[in-house]
């Protein structure tokens, strides 16, 4: 891991390779056009940041990266985005297997009305991780220590996930996602519930995936942007305003909507 | 008469809202905002008073004015023709009013003109003197609160609590109804077991079932009420339409609520739910005129002999009544399952009938069995279409394909069949009786699995 880390930092932010890639993408909500003609490069072994007022439209263009807009009936996506050059909205892709690679987080913690174990161990278990019980228990435990929330279950991981409080619902839906090993991870304001402490772990956890995977983190915290990303892209009514290197977008702005976003003067 | 006597007290309880609300406002000089309760309050709690009270006395005042009525010409008959016995008397009375309204009496003589003339004079003076009491009532109600009304007067409290009241009354009817019902029930199916002797297990277990063999000599045989045969039919058949009925159904609401586009649904839950609007007769007749005659033609092709009346055609077609209970309850069910469940699932690269089978139905599954227990307890207490598909002999049999007889057909015949009904009521409250206490035990379980699964999931 070590070896792996040196080496990102060898090649420097810019020379990785881009892991998904859109050019203009438009998303409608019936008639609502929510996304607009958005093109942005998601890298390889980083850790990505949207941020921007609410209802900008974060959370549409992050489902679009996984295909789970097509859950929804009224919502149209154009454009094209690539995973590893192939195109996800291809006919020929299978949307099934497309999030086995892309893992999501959604915004509003979605525990399964199973026990705590039975939810961590449900993507392994239909992905076929895992040869056998205790191969599954070590993923399992290993998953739910990552997301900084053995230590509060571990006494109980038969008594239903939907029994936690929200934010423990929150870390059971981040292991249930790491559990299934995704090149791509996408979290939708993953910390939007937790207290300072669990806040911290799961950040460590995010820095500690970026040495396998690539990861898209939504967030309403500049400070979080700027302590977990190395890019950060601003959104503003359905456009991306700025993307651009996290110290760069925070230090030097070019535009002035990022500007007087990050410094606090609208919302 | 009595409808104008309706239409007064709703009439005066009208004028008592307005009245009662006109003097909340005078009585602050327009200054609402002092007055404890909002003027409507006011107005209402009087017009309540005034309906309530003239609805009870209408009702109470008439009953039983009626009844002394009745009284007072039993008497007549009675003075008139002392030795008459009881049942003539009821006659005569019932002929005498028949002419005092201008019906047509089954016989006319100067006992029933004298009766009929001093029965059309007390029956006008009962509908005068009920509605005029009721009028009163609600006027002496209505104005008794109309003088109440002032700044503090505490409308809305007051008025809440007569709703209450009221609401609590209903609920009371409701209950006091279901429980007459049962105690009747019970009554009767003791009386019943105290013919036989106290020999329950010769009701529950005996295989003979033929009741009403010895009822011209006056006794029922405990040898003869064995309801085992009944038993097991209704067993049978409800088996066997829940083997039509859960799977068709079931599939059916997973395919509706996660598979059919929108348009699909539109017009094919309608559809479902018609099947559900369907008259049981009408599937009854179906059973015994269509299904039974091409289920036996079929048996008999491969070498199997089938009754013309058969359990299997009665189970299958009453699967087929209850597929849209079934169906259209899971569909409800499945749909309340929240999107974010399956987006969660989806989420994790699980293909939609993984996500149906590990997630939907899991989450979904205290609604389904209870939807699957309805169906019992409807399959259980289904009469129509055993009636005429099933079959009447009590025969014990285990094979679907003979006729076998049911709890309800047999209800049916015993009430429906030439005997008195006081004598065939012993059997058939007792059978009514166990059909009560099945449905009541699978509801009570139903409500138990609910129960059980709400704890794990919530
Ligand atoms: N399921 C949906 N159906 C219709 N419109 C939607 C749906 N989801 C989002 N929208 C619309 O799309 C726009 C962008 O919403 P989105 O959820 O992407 O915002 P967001 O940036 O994630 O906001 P927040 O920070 O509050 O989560 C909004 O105008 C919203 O009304
Ligand atoms: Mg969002």
């Amino acid at each position: 891991m070590n070896m792996t880390n040196a080496a990102i930092a060898e090649k420097g932010v810019g020379a990785l390779d881009v892991k998904i890639s859109s050019k203009g993408v438009d998303v409608y909500y019936a008639d609502n056009h929510a996304i607009k003609n958005v093109s942005l490069d998601v890298l390889d072994h980083t850790v990505t940041a949207f941020i921007g007022p609410s209802g900008c439209g974060k959370s549409t263009f992050l489902r679009c990266l996984n295909r789970m807009n097509d859950t929804i009936d009224i919502c149209r996506v154009t454009g094209d985005i690539l995973l590893d050059g192939d195109d996800i909205y291809a006919k020929s892709v299978d949307p099934v297997q497309l999030r086995a690679k892309v893992g999501i987080v959604f915004q509003k913690p979605n525990p399964f009305p199973k026990s705590i174990y039975d939810n961590v161990a449900y993507g392994p278990k239909i992905h076929g991780l895992v040869a056998d019980k205790a191969d599954l228990d070590e993923v399992v435990e290993k998953s739910l220590r990552r997301a900084a929330i053995w230590n509060e279950v571990k006494d109980r991981l038969d008594s239903p996930g939907t029994g936690l409080s929200g934010g423990q619902q929150q870390r059971l839906c981040i292991a249930r996602a790491i559990a299934t090993a995704p090149q791509v991870l996408l979290m939708d304001e993953p910390c939007s519930a937790l207290d300072p402490i669990a806040t911290a772990q799961i950040e460590e956890l995010i820095d500690e995936l970026r040495s396998n995977y690539s990861v898209v983190i939504v967030t309403h915290s500049m400070q979080q942007a700027a302590r977990v990303s190395q890019k950060t892209a601003f959104f503003h009514l359905g456009e991306v305003v700025e993307y651009g290197d996290t110290n760069t977008l925070f230090t030097n702005p070019e535009d002035k909507r990022t500007q007087d976003y990050i410094t606090g003067r609208f919302g | 008469m009595l409808s104008f006597a309706v239409l007064m007290i709703f009439a005066s309880s009208l004028v008592f809202f307005i009245a009662g609300r006109a003097k909340a406002v005078q009585s602050v000089n327009g200054a609402y905002a002092t007055l404890h309760s909002r003027p409507s309050y006011h107005g209402m709690y009087s017009s309540l008073w005034a309906l309530l009270v003239g609805m009870l006395l209408l009702l109470v005042v008439s009953v039983v004015w009626s009844n002394l009525n009745d009284r007072v010409l039993m008497g007549a008959v009675l003075d008139a023709a002392p030795d008459i016995s009881k049942i003539d008397a009821e006659l005569v009375l019932s002929d005498a009013k028949s002419i005092a309204q201008g019906n047509i009496a089954s016989k006319t003589d100067a006992l029933r003109s004298t009766l009929a003339q001093q029965a059309s004079a007390i029956e006008g003076q009962r509908l005068w003197g009920s509605v005029i009491i009721s009028i009163l009532g609600a006027l002496f109600a209505g104005l008794l609160t109309n003088r109440q009304i002032d700044r503090d007067f505490r409308a809305r409290n007051r008025s809440e609590k007569l709703v209450t009241g009221v609401l609590m009354v209903c609920a009371i009817i409701a209950i006091l109804t279901t429980i007459g019902i049962v105690l009747s029930l019970i009554f009767e199916t003791l009386r019943f077991f105290n013919q036989i002797e106290w020999q329950w297990w010769k009701f529950l277990f005996g295989t003979t079932w033929s009741p009403l063999s010895g009822v011209h000599d006056g006794v029922l045989d405990a040898d003869k009420v064995g309801a085992a045969p009944l038993f097991v039919g209704t067993f049978m058949i409800t088996i066997i339409a829940m083997i039509v009925a859960v799977p068709i159904g079931l599939f059916a609401a997973i395919y509706l609520s996660d598979f059919a586009s929108p348009r699909v649904r539109l017009w094919a839950k309608p559809m479902l739910e018609i099947l559900a609007g369907i008259p049981t007769v009408v599937y009854g007749f179906f059973a015994a005129i269509t299904v039974a005659p091409y289920i036996r033609g079929f048996g008999e092709s491969i070498g199997l002999s089938v009754a013309s009346e058969s359990a299997l055609a009665a189970g299958v077609v009453m699967g087929i009544m209850i597929i849209p209970f079934i169906s259209s309850l899971s569909d409800d069910v499945i749909n309340a399952v929240p999107q974010s469940l399956r987006d969660g699932s989806y989420g994790l690269g699980a293909t939609k009938a993984e996500t149906i089978r590990q997630v939907v139905l899991p989450a979904a599954l205290p609604g389904i069995v209870s939807a699957i227990l309805l169906g019992v307890s409807r399959a259980v207490g289904e009469t129509m279409i055993v009636v005429m598909a099933a079959g009447q002999g009590a025969n014990l049999t285990a094979n679907p394909l003979e006729a076998v007889t049911t709890v309800t057909v047999q209800i049916v015949m015993l009430i429906t069949g030439d005997t008195e009904a006081s004598t065939a009521a012993g059997p058939a409250f007792t059978l009514g009786f166990t059909l009560f206490c099945v449905t009541l035990g699978l509801n009570v379980i139903a409500l138990k699995v609910v129960r059980k699964y709400r704890e794990q999931y919530d």
